[in-house]
């Protein structure tokens, strides 16, 4: 089963732990600046809000790759970036409509979240369940569930 | 490791930044942040200068487990000498500036001398330059973080920065970090005003490498997150309800100081309390509170973010106050609320704002105004010196004079002095609720003993965060003692002190001691730091900081008479509630605790004490 990341803004209270754990995971130390998944503040609405990659089909980063440095992997649905192949040329970060595959220029590489090879250590970081990592085929049975109750309590 | 080994010492005067290698020395015996920056504050610096001229050092400096995964690693503290009380400053934050510090490369920034122009600190990573702030000068924090950000292109800047009130050196402003995050205390914006520095920013993309074992340091740190995500007060009270969990319990004690502490409960604290917070008003439907946030790396998240009501007289034509903002925060709420008879909810959070806008120390600036008001009440002050009909009570008093204040019109510049030197001005200097001339924060001292023992003998005056005994005394925290007794309280202070003082030079914030002792932070720091770092050598830092400290006083000439309450807390009786007829106990206490820290009757540290410290 494909399971993806889930992230409720809700529940969000701009901590950084997923930062943290990103940075720790891929680099080795705590470097936030490394992060492949950034927490953003809109300070005028009070809101924290993750984003990170949403390995989305289309993958234009993949099929801009005139290297073909990105893969996908089947076990995660996950589009990885081999980078002993990537030559940095950025296309890939021109051609996605979100952000998320960025140009590092320590390493002349790019990078994006690859899903820990299937154990996001964000999600495992988050201290208040704002990122999980749920069967890909159901990130709305949360709101669903919501609805459910709200339906139950109609009926009462 | 844990330390960057490296701080960044800038000559306002000068003009220069130069790199120097952090002396470990000091760091294995002083830890990091408050102890770390004291110690070099006191081999620099003579303790008798004037804390607003240029020979004032001020120093931002954080600890070894800043910057980390360990929960609530994201504090800094800047020390540096108060000119509120001519005493050590040492005030701690949170936000995000803290651990930027430490991704940029840096345990700490020393501040020397005074620039001829305004000028802030842009430091990225090695490079350090000081920018002209001319266009800064003059305007908020919150306008100075945005600015910086649009000058240099760069939104992902973390600064920290004063505001009018700084530049003013009204003497309880604060530095302001990250909007609604400051170092609050003792007055250290306006060291920074005096010394014409804006502003610090920082950007830091090189992150912390320089942790001993991190196998170890994860799994410790995932342990304790669990700890505190367990307990009661970490876990659920401060998350949902925030530091003003505490207005409804405290007031019932009878420790809640209201009216310039002339009472002990205050007939409205549940209008100005979390509950209030959270409830829908009237006019909007809608509730003050929005949502709660966290510092970096917090896994408490504790802080109050809200909105003030748009129809409120306060604001019903300023929308530049109608998004969401840092507050209500329990000691604010007191001390602009409480404090002074207030109890209007929105009031208070667009003083709230107005403190953070500007920066300034809502505590001080809310006591303060207590003062005002008792002054005005007893016809000492009236309304053509004040500028306004200032009777306790009066929303529209505090909020026309928190404008004053912050913006140093009228009698705002007098209130700028804090409440000793007005009341001293006013010929009543008894009625400045104060230790060593720093505003006491929301617990009386009659209500709870030990904390009349903390405020009289902390050494950056009165403050409730260099021993929280509330934490024994109401919440039971690590064991219940009766808050109505002097008995223990010695001990439980000295405790509660020497433990903070290593909590707060850890880079760790205070309030996960509502569920971690320092055995807890012990193994957090042995993993992230070189050497072996017992529990007993933490304890023996933690009192080797409070002795150190307490000699800075000394030599800044602070005596036995700084260790002292106002009269009205040692002389006047609660009059109701559970401490009825009870005046503070302080001056049976101070002896014994001299005693207990091995010092000598006027309250020296003996040689021997002074020897087995290392100082």
């Amino acid at each position: 089963m494909l399971k993806s990341l889930y992230i409720d803004p809700e529940k969000c209270t701009g901590c950084l732990q997923c930062e943290m754990a990103c940075s720790l995971e891929n680099t080795g130390i705590f470097n936030p600046s490394q992060s492949r998944i950034k927490v953003f503040s809109f300070e005028d609405a009070g809101r924290k809000v993750p984003y990170t990659c949403t390995q989305c089909d289309e993958a234009w980063c993949m099929q801009a790759c005139p290297v073909d440095a990105i893969k996908l992997d089947k076990h995660t649905g996950a589009k990885v970036v081999e980078e002993e192949t990537c030559v940095g040329c950025k296309v890939c970060t021109i051609s996605c409509p979100f952000g998320t595959i960025n140009y590092v220029a320590e390493t002349g590489k790019v990078q994006k979240c690859d899903l820990c090879g299937g154990d996001p250590a964000c999600a495992a970081a988050c201290p208040t369940e704002a990122i999980t990592f749920v069967d890909a085929n159901w990130t709305g049975l949360e709101r669903m569930r919501t609805w459910a109750a709200r339906a139950n309590e109609a009926s009462l | 490791m844990g330390w960057t080994r490296k701080i960044l010492r800038v000559n306002l005067t000068e003009g220069t930044c130069k790199a120097e290698d952090l002396n470990m020395t000091w760091a294995k015996d002083y830890l990091g942040s408050r102890g770390l920056a004291t110690k070099y504050l006191v081999e620099e610096m003579d303790p008798k200068v004037d804390p607003l001229s240029p020979e004032n050092k001020l120093i931002m400096a954080t600890g070894p487990l800043t910057g980390t995964m360990a929960s609530t690693g994201g504090r800094y503290t800047v020390v540096t000498k108060g000119p509120l009380t001519g005493a050590i400053a040492c005030s701690n934050s949170g936000g995000y500036f803290g651990a930027e510090m430490k991704f940029a490369g840096w345990d700490m920034i020393i501040f020397e001398g005074r620039s001829e122009k305004p000028v802030y600190l842009m430091l990225e990573n090695d490079r350090a330059e000081l920018k002209d702030a001319s266009h800064l000068w003059g305007t908020s924090t919150w306008h100075t973080e945005e600015q910086i950000k649009k000058d240099n292109q760069d939104p992902q800047i973390r600064v920290s920065s004063i505001g009018k009130a700084g530049e003013n050196q009204v003497l309880f402003s604060c530095v302001v970090n990250d909007l609604h995050r400051a170092a609050g205390r003792s007055g250290v914006g306006a060291v920074m005003g005096s010394k014409n520095l804006k502003a610090v920013a920082l950007r830091g993309t090189k992150g912390v490498s320089g942790i001993e074992d991190f196998t170890e340091f994860a799994k410790v740190t995932k342990e304790k997150k669990a700890i505190l995500a367990e307990n009661a007060v970490t876990g659920q009270g401060l998350p949902t309800y925030g530091t003003q969990v505490l207005m409804n319990v405290i007031n019932e004690m009878g420790a809640l100081p209201t009216r310039n502490h002339k009472s002990v409960q205050f007939e409205d604290a549940n209008a100005i309390s979390a509950e209030a917070m959270a409830k829908p008003r009237e006019s909007d439907g809608k509730a003050q509170l929005v949502t709660n946030a966290a510092c970096f790396g917090c896994t408490i998240a504790c802080g109050r973010i809200s909105k003030i009501d748009k129809e409120h007289f306060t604001v019903v034509n300023k929308p530049q106050y109608w998004g969401a903002a840092g507050g209500l925060e329990y000691e604010a709420a007191w001390a602009l609320g409480a404090a002074n008879g207030v109890n209007d909810l929105d009031a208070l959070q667009y003083a709230n704002l107005i403190c953070n806008e500007q920066g300034m120390d809502p505590i001080s600036f809310g006591a303060t105004i207590g003062a005002v008001m008792e002054m005005y009440e007893n016809g000492t002050l009236d309304e053509a010196a004040i500028g306004v009909k200032a009777p306790f009570g009066s929303a529209a008093a505090l909020c026309e004079l928190v404008d004053m204040t912050a913006n140093g019109v009228g009698f705002g510049v007098e209130i700028g002095l804090g409440s000793k030197r007005l009341c001293e001005k006013y010929g009543q200097p008894e009625l400045s609720m104060s230790v060593k001339g720093q505003e006491f924060p929301a617990y009386d001292a009659r209500g709870i003993q030990g904390m009349g023992l903390t405020y009289a003998t902390s050494n950056r005056g009165a403050c409730h965060l260099r021993s929280y005994t509330v934490a024994s005394e109401v919440l039971g925290i690590p064991v219940k003692t009766d808050p109505l007794t002097t008995d223990g309280k010695p001990e439980l202070v000295m405790a509660f002190q020497d433990a903070t003082a290593a909590f707060d030079s850890s880079g760790l914030c205070i309030f996960t001691s509502f569920a971690w002792s320092l055995a807890d932070i012990q193994p957090q720091i042995d993993a992230a730091c070189e050497g072996e770092w017992s529990l007993e050598k933490l304890s023996q830092v933690g009192e080797r900081i409070w002795n150190m400290e307490k000699m800075f006083n000394l030599e800044a000439g602070l005596t036995k008479d700084d260790d002292r309450l106002p009269k009205r807390l040692t002389t006047e009786p609660a009059e109701m509630g559970p401490a009825k007829g009870l005046v503070s106990g302080v001056p049976e206490m101070l002896p014994k605790y001299y005693e207990i820290r091995g010092w000598d009757t006027e309250g020296h540290p003996k040689a021997e004490t002074k020897a087995r410290l290392g100082l």
